[in-house]
């Protein structure tokens, strides 16, 4: 049992750590996680230039197979340069979803023409792709979506509305999965394609978050024309299409860092309470060591993974529960560390506040993780069914005629 | 990155696994639970004659030489069995401490038949109900004589030797003391969890011996805790992991409504809770399994992380055990009772997780301190 790489890793991770030094800039702690409260013009840029840095370096793409422009490595050396670029502050999440899950699956499923048009394009972030996947009538629920896809000719026509679509507003394409076939039952009447962005009949609406940024938005279709060439899997296979982005969601959304221990410690230690600093009151101290120990948990769960991708084995299902630890942990430290704060807990000015403001941000954009590529309790269903093989839910809407399906209201 | 047991030592895990669910199944803890024995005897010169009680004792004192890392995969799995053996107060307590602090001549003495099995080790802390503080202690060692009460020893009517904590001339000592020594009264006493004894032992000016030089008591009892805390932690994820399974198992066979009461999200949604703290709890306990096998820095950091994470698991997936089971879980008759028994004996076995917590703070302190 050791922490060490083998030869080849310790290699690759020096080759990572020796292009980070020479290209981006230390992490200095504190800010720099939300530096991107909006993805303005000059965030985007900066992020256009790191990617297609990265791309040259050879360090994008690191598990895709070469037919897809990727590296052809291993998912070890993607832990290891995450690893090594988690010490730096780079303007990364703009990519995340695009490189992490729309263009794995536009790959997987589309020609060799399609990736060698789409792939390494995005590979060096000059075109942004968003999933358009939810909608107001299907999230969790995602194969109750209702936007139709109609044959007309060598193009299909899509009508209806998408929600929740993260970076719609800076994307040039996207993947949508829609209903084609609304007689057959909800699973078996879907089809998936990719568009481009600015098609005409596409409007895109920023939602207001409660963090008070728009990272979200509506996306509106209207008679919206997508080439047949442009489909991916066969019609009536979008459900097992949109699959291969699910299982990409899982992994891109669980590995991401927020505030942790060290921060709240460094919070406690210079807030004074009524019997002096926080850090030595009893009840805190009980409360850090709970997050500490489930912060632990999870880093040596990811080792655990890492051994398992290290030897070229699947990871188990440790790998699983990630996003619903981290979630918890974020809103709840958040919440404490307001309460160290007492009344002062309200103020964000982030000259008056701590840290800048650090613990105000996250508990508001903590209930997000909550919530975004499965919520909790679907996270938990999928533990208990797919993990300890519990059976699935009752269903009323197998089976059945989507257009048979009961709905709520709206 | 090979953060994970040897695949021989996954071979050994298996052969436990199979060894225990053969000799000590569920009524063989009963057995002991149910009646005045101190330990399931013929189960214990089983295992030591297969090499467990000296796995992590050098060769040279007549163990097995197989290292922590071995004493982890087999606490584990006497753990899940709940096997009634003093195995815990003999390794991870007397064992480990003579390791730790014992001259050449005492492990001589000692080791090989503590590695054996053939003899019966303990550790003497709590002196009743609290907790054991230095200032709290009465036991007194000076004169090469020991006199003062221990109360609970856990295996003190069937163990042969005894560590003790004892106030010296120079502060808080260890000493080692011969229960066949002169002095020695010993009684049992009824406890929460019958399937592990405990005895009421008193001293009256019971020759002794130091162990390690006196005075240093607080810093031995702080090293030694923190080993037991990584060794019972394997223990306590083995007995969690075994209820998440009967609690699966149940909830897949029990109909309500008219389907297995595992399709209900109530119960889903309890069982991956249970999925996930024993989950997180056992990469602690790994890392805990480093630390220990390499006696590394961060030992007293690991072993407080592993102790809080695994008695929390432990007592979450016994008593969640329970409630799968509904009623039935509530009968003698069922086992989870026994795990739920368990639980808190550990969770109290080595000091409470309110404690460890404290201790881990502590750590965290130590480690980013401002400059
Ligand atoms: C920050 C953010 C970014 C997002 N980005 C994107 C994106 O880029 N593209 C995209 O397509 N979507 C995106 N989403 C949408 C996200 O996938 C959905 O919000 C999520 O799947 C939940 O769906 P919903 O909002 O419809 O809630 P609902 O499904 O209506 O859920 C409401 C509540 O009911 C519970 N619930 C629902 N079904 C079950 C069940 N079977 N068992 C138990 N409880 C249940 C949920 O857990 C939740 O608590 C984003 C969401 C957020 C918050």
């Amino acid at each position: 049992m050791d922490f060490e790489d083998t030869k080849e890793e310790a290699e690759f991770r020096a080759r990572a750590r020796n292009f980070l030094q020479k290209n981006a800039r230390p992490r200095t702690g504190k800010g720099m996680l939300y530096r991107a409260a909006q993805a303005d013009e000059g965030i985007l840029r900066e992020a256009l230039e790191w990617q297609t840095k990265k791309y040259e370096a050879g360090f994008a793409g690191i598990t895709w197979p070469k037919e897809w422009g990727g590296q052809g490595g291993t998912a070890i050396q993607q832990v290891i340069y995450d690893q090594e670029e988690a010490q730096f502050s780079v303007p990364r999440g703009i990519y995340d979803i695009g490189l992490g899950m729309c263009i794995p699956t536009v790959c997987t499923w589309g020609s060799q023409d399609v990736r060698d048009r789409y792939a390494v394009k995005a590979l060096r972030g000059e075109e942004v792709w968003c999933q358009l996947f939810s909608e107001p009538a299907g999230g969790s629920d995602l194969a109750a979506l209702r936007t139709s896809a109609v044959r007309d000719g060598d193009d299909w026509i899509i009508n209806g509305q998408k929600i929740w679509t993260s970076g719609a507003h800076y994307c040039q394409y996207g993947v949508i999965v829609t209903r084609s076939d609304f007689d057959a039952p909800k699973h078996k009447g879907l089809t998936y394609f990719f568009l481009d962005m600015r098609s005409p009949g596409v409007e895109v609406r920023g939602i207001k978050q409660i963090s008070g940024a728009s990272h979200f938005n509506e996306v509106f279709f209207d008679n919206v024309r997508i080439p047949d060439s442009q489909r991916l899997g066969k019609v009536g296979d979008g459900w097992k299409v949109s699959l291969t982005t699910l299982m990409n969601e899982r992994y891109t959304i669980g590995g991401r860092a927020g505030v942790d221990v060290d921060e709240f410690v460094e919070l406690a230690r210079g807030i004074e309470i009524e019997d002096g600093p926080a850090l030595r009151n009893a009840a805190i101290r009980e409360r850090i060591a709970d997050w500490y120990v489930a912060s632990r948990g999870l880093k040596y769960s990811h080792f655990r993974t890492m051994t398992a991708l290290s030897r070229g084995d699947t990871p188990g299902p440790e790998s699983s529960i990630g996003k619903l630890v981290t979630g918890r942990k974020l809103q709840d430290m958040s919440a404490m560390a307001l309460d160290l704060l007492e009344q002062g807990g309200v103020v964000t000015d982030p000259e008056v506040a701590p840290m800048a403001a650090l613990f105000h941000q996250t508990l508001l954009t903590s209930p997000s993780s909550r919530i975004a590529g499965g919520s909790d309790e679907i996270m938990r269903n999928i533990i208990a069914e797919r993990v300890l093989g519990m059976p699935p839910d009752m269903r009323v809407d197998k089976d059945v005629p989507f257009n048979k399906v009961p709905t709520g209201k709206g | 990155m090979n953060f994970d047991f040897s695949d021989d030592l996954k071979q050994l895990k298996d052969e436990a696994r199979t060894f225990l669910e053969d000799k000590c199944p569920s009524s063989a803890v009963r057995k002991v639970l149910e009646s005045d024995s101190t330990h399931d005897a013929a189960l214990w010169r089983e295992i030591g004659a297969m090499g467990w009680t000296g796995a992590a004792i050098p060769e040279d004192y007549g163990g097995a030489g197989l290292g922590h890392l071995g004493l982890c995969i087999l606490a584990e799995e006497l753990g899940r069995a709940l096997a009634p053996v003093p195995f815990s107060s003999s390794i991870y307590y007397a064992a480990e401490a003579i390791l730790a602090f014992g001259t050449d001549a005492q492990k001589k003495a000692w080791l090989p038949r503590l590695a054996s099995g053939e003899t019966i080790g303990t550790f003497a802390l709590a002196e009743g109900p609290g907790k054991a503080t230095p200032k709290r202690l009465r036991a007194t060692f000076r004169n090469g004589v020991l006199t003062g009460e221990k109360l609970p020893v856990p295996d003190g009517e069937s163990a042969a030797m005894t560590i003790v904590v004892a106030q010296t001339d120079r502060g808080l000592g260890l000493v080692i003391v011969d229960l066949a020594s002169p002095g020695v009264t010993r009684a049992p006493i009824e406890t929460f969890d019958p399937s592990r004894k405990h005895a009421r032992l008193t001293f009256r000016d019971t020759p002794a011996e130091l162990l390690g030089p006196p005075g240093d008591g607080e810093r031995q009892l702080a090293a030694i805790e923190q080993r037991a805390a990584i060794l019972l932690a394997f223990e306590q994820v083995g007995g969690a992991q075994r209820c998440l399974e009967m609690a699966k198992d149940y909830a897949l066979e029990r109909y309500a409504f008219g389907r297995p009461i595992g399709s209900f999200q109530a119960i889903k949604h309890k069982l991956a809770d249970m999925y996930v703290a024993i989950e997180l709890a056992r990469s602690n306990a790994y890392y805990g399994a480093w630390a220990l096998s390499k006696n590394a820095p961060q030992l007293a950091l690991a072993a407080a992380t592993a102790r809080v994470s695994a008695t929390e698991a432990f007592h979450f997936a016994s008593k969640e055990n329970i409630q799968v089971h509904g009623g039935m879980g509530y009968t003698w008759a069922f086992d989870c009772h026994l795990f739920y028994r368990r639980s808190k004996l550990l969770a109290v076995a080595n000091g409470s997780a309110r404690l460890w917590k404290d201790r881990l703070v502590t750590e965290l302190e130590n480690a980013n301190a401002p400059a």
